[in-house]
């Protein structure tokens, strides 16, 4: 008996108890599904970020301040700053930063600094438009892989100058162009409860990054100025809470990774409070997904849990059918078919419920997951691994528990099959 | 004389061997029938027909004796040859039809051959030319639900006919039916005994068994005595 033949058996089987057929698999649906979803949401949002991360250059080394009370989650990068701000004295100094350049000369291609002002505005006519202002040097844009497309960058000689670099969005918003000719217009920028004119030198092209923009209205994208501007406008402070070093290409990173953090972690031995870490993309990643992964198996042993419990339930209604079909199961035998042809019919029935129980399971699990992924904000990635193995899986279950109906039919005693009322 | 299609010699079946309620339902069963036989083996129930149906229709192994089909020793066949057996040399009508619900008409004459290993193509036309023998073509796309008891008998005699058996056993094969509808079933098997098919048909109605070429009539487990039956004449008296 030919495999075609059997799966068209099956789903005949199937249509003419469609209720019982859709219950049984719920099981199932519940339990690929809730994996898919959730391996859904986990994938998109480990792209993303993967993705924006990705933006900032895989040779990034983020050097920054830790406080020593949380040190014993060592090594761990993302963590924010406390509800106090470390003290002058505990912040990073250029000394430092020119030894660091002096001791590893060839591993570094470039060392980005910023000096945060914090959020600006800037009036034009009736409308507000934000900026995220911040004081850079030149290797800055390097480090942050910025798409200069007028003019030039901040360079490390500038000063005290009041120039800026723009991003397009900006120029469009205040200039109502972001061609060059807007290079060496002036604009008056509120920050810090200062207001100076600002002269732009440079436009660079603003990169979304890929997330989902939830509502229309324009990013607040960043505006650099000279490092020396910035700490004038900050109030004299001159040290840094983080900065980014660009590896230069060939170095080992993550060796290089160990060397920064020893390094800048020896000038804050003697410190009481605070104590200097480094990260690199690749760490924050690794921690990232390490997370994600242990989400995941939770997820999958509950889904796995759900799935066992689908499995018996195929089982049972493949013995009731089994029981409904004894004089069926007879009169095949006093047709002539052997005990294999009836196991396989019934263990493909049992599978082939199992797989629309699954592909139903897929395609909830897609839906639920974009759904999740929107609303995170993120692009919905569904892994094709994922539902290959969660159909393959699925299908495993129906061999696994329709094997026991399918070969209690198979020994079936014909006459006692044919007799049965 | 030609080799018979059914040699047993010496068949006993006993139920519960070796336990206090052993039971011994058939004695010694001698039987030979020939090619083109129309056999009808009567008896009332309890007389041991059932089981004796069982065994010559390799659903059932006897205890002890000798029977061998068309020249297959079934009494020392194994389960997976016995299926074969079934498959190839014996169709079944059955007093009850047995037809498979939820598949066509068609599909039901196919099944045998699906067993066999027959492709789908000649499956189809095979079986189509047998629904047209038993007058059921117009039909063949309704499901058994969808049919009289005489036309799923028809069906149920061209599913049996499909593999082109040795032997085709009949088991009641009017029992369901009224007298009208028996009249077409009983013809059916009357015009392929004429075409050379070798039939037995057990049955406990006497008036059914006189139309037969040979009657054997069982009692307690034995056959208590053969003669002539009147053949088709008998129906038309």
């Amino acid at each position: 008996m030919h495999l075609l033949d059997n799966i068209r058996l099956a789903l005949s089987s199937l249509w003419a108890n469609k209720l019982r057929a859709l219950l049984t698999m719920l099981g199932i649906i519940i339990g690929i599904g809730s994996v898919i979803a959730i391996v859904t949401v986990g994938d998109s949002l480990t792209g993303s970020i993967t993705d924006s991360l990705q933006s900032f250059g895989v040779n990034n080394i983020t050097v920054s301040l830790q406080k020593k009370s949380d040190s014993d989650s060592s090594g761990t990068s993302v963590r924010m700053f406390g509800p106090e701000s470390p003290d002058e004295e505990d912040l990073i100094t250029d000394a430092m930063i020119e030894e660091f350049r002096q001791a590893y000369p060839d591993k570094i291609s470039a060392i980005a600094l910023q000096q945060s002002l914090g959020s600006g505005q800037v009036q034009q006519e009736d409308t507000t438009v934000q900026v995220t202002a911040m004081g850079v040097n030149n290797d800055y844009a390097l480090a942050n892989d910025l798409n200069l497309m007028h003019g030039r960058f901040i360079k490390d000689d500038d000063g005290e100058r009041q120039i800026a670099v723009v991003s397009d969005v900006f120029c469009e918003s205040v200039f109502g162009s972001s061609g060059a000719s807007v290079l060496g217009k002036d604009f008056e920028l509120s920050v810090n409860n200062k207001l100076l004119k600002f002269y732009v030198v440079g436009i660079y092209e603003y990169d979304d990054d890929g997330y989902v923009s939830l509502s229309n209205s324009d990013p607040v994208t960043d505006l650099y100025l000279p490092m020396e501007t910035a700490i004038k406008l900050s109030g004299g402070s001159s040290g840094y809470q983080s900065f980014t070093v660009v590896a230069a290409a060939g170095t080992d990173t993550s060796a290089f990774l160990t060397q920064t953090k020893n390094f800048f972690a020896s000038f804050y031995t003697r410190n009481q409070s605070y104590t200097a870490t480094a990260s690199s993309m690749e760490s924050m990643l690794e921690e990232m997904t390490s997370m994600m992964n242990t989400v995941k198996l939770a997820i999958s042993a509950i889904a796995a849990i759900s799935l066992l419990v689908g499995g018996i339930g195929v089982m049972n209604i493949m013995l009731v059918s089994i029981t409904e079909r004894t004089r069926e199961i007879g009169t095949r035998k006093a047709l002539g078919a052997p005990g294999i042809a009836i196991r396989m019919q019934f263990i493909i029935e049992a599978v082939v419920i199992c797989m629309i129980g699954g592909l139903l399971g897929v395609s909830v699990g897609v839906g639920l997951g974009a759904v999740g992924a929107n609303l995170l904000g993120y692009a919905a990635k569904p892994s094709l691994a994922a539902i290959a193995l969660a159909v393959g899986f699925s299908m495993a279950i129906g061999v696994f528990f329709g094997y026991y109906p399918a070969n209690k039919a198979a020994k079936l005693d014909p006459i006692e099959a044919l007799r049965y009322e | 004389m030609q080799e018979p299609i059914i040699d047993m010699r010496g068949i006993v079946k006993t139920y519960n061997l070796g336990m206090p309620n052993e039971l011994e339902i058939l004695h010694g069963i001698d039987l030979q029938v020939y090619p083109g036989d129309f056999m009808a083996i009567v008896g009332e129930s309890g007389s041991g027909k059932s089981t004796l149906m069982n065994i010559i229709g390799a659903l059932d192994k006897p205890t002890s004796g000798q029977y061998t089909l068309d020249g297959v020793d079934v009494s020392q066949a194994k389960d997976k040859e016995l299926s074969v057996i079934r498959n190839q040399k014996i169709g079944f009508v059955f007093q009850t039809f047995n037809l498979i619900g939820r598949t066509s008409a068609l599909k039901n004459v196919e099944l045998p051959m699906l067993y066999a290993g027959v492709p789908a193509k000649q499956r189809t036309e095979r079986a189509k030319k047998l629904l047209e023998m038993v007058n059921m073509e117009a039909r063949a796309k309704h499901h058994p639900n969808e049919l009289s008891g005489g036309q799923k008998q028809r069906v149920a005699i061209a599913r049996a006919l499909v593999n082109k058996p040795a032997l085709l056993l009949a088991d009641e094969p009017t029992g369901a039916l009224d007298s009208a509808t028996s009249r077409t079933v009983m013809d059916i098997f009357h015009r392929l005994h004429e075409s050379g098919m070798t039939i037995v048909l057990i049955t406990h109605s006497q008036e059914l068994a006189e139309e037969c070429s040979r009657i054997l009539t069982l009692r307690d487990g034995r056959f208590i005595g053969e003669r002539k039956g009147a053949g088709r004449s008998a129906s038309l008296g």
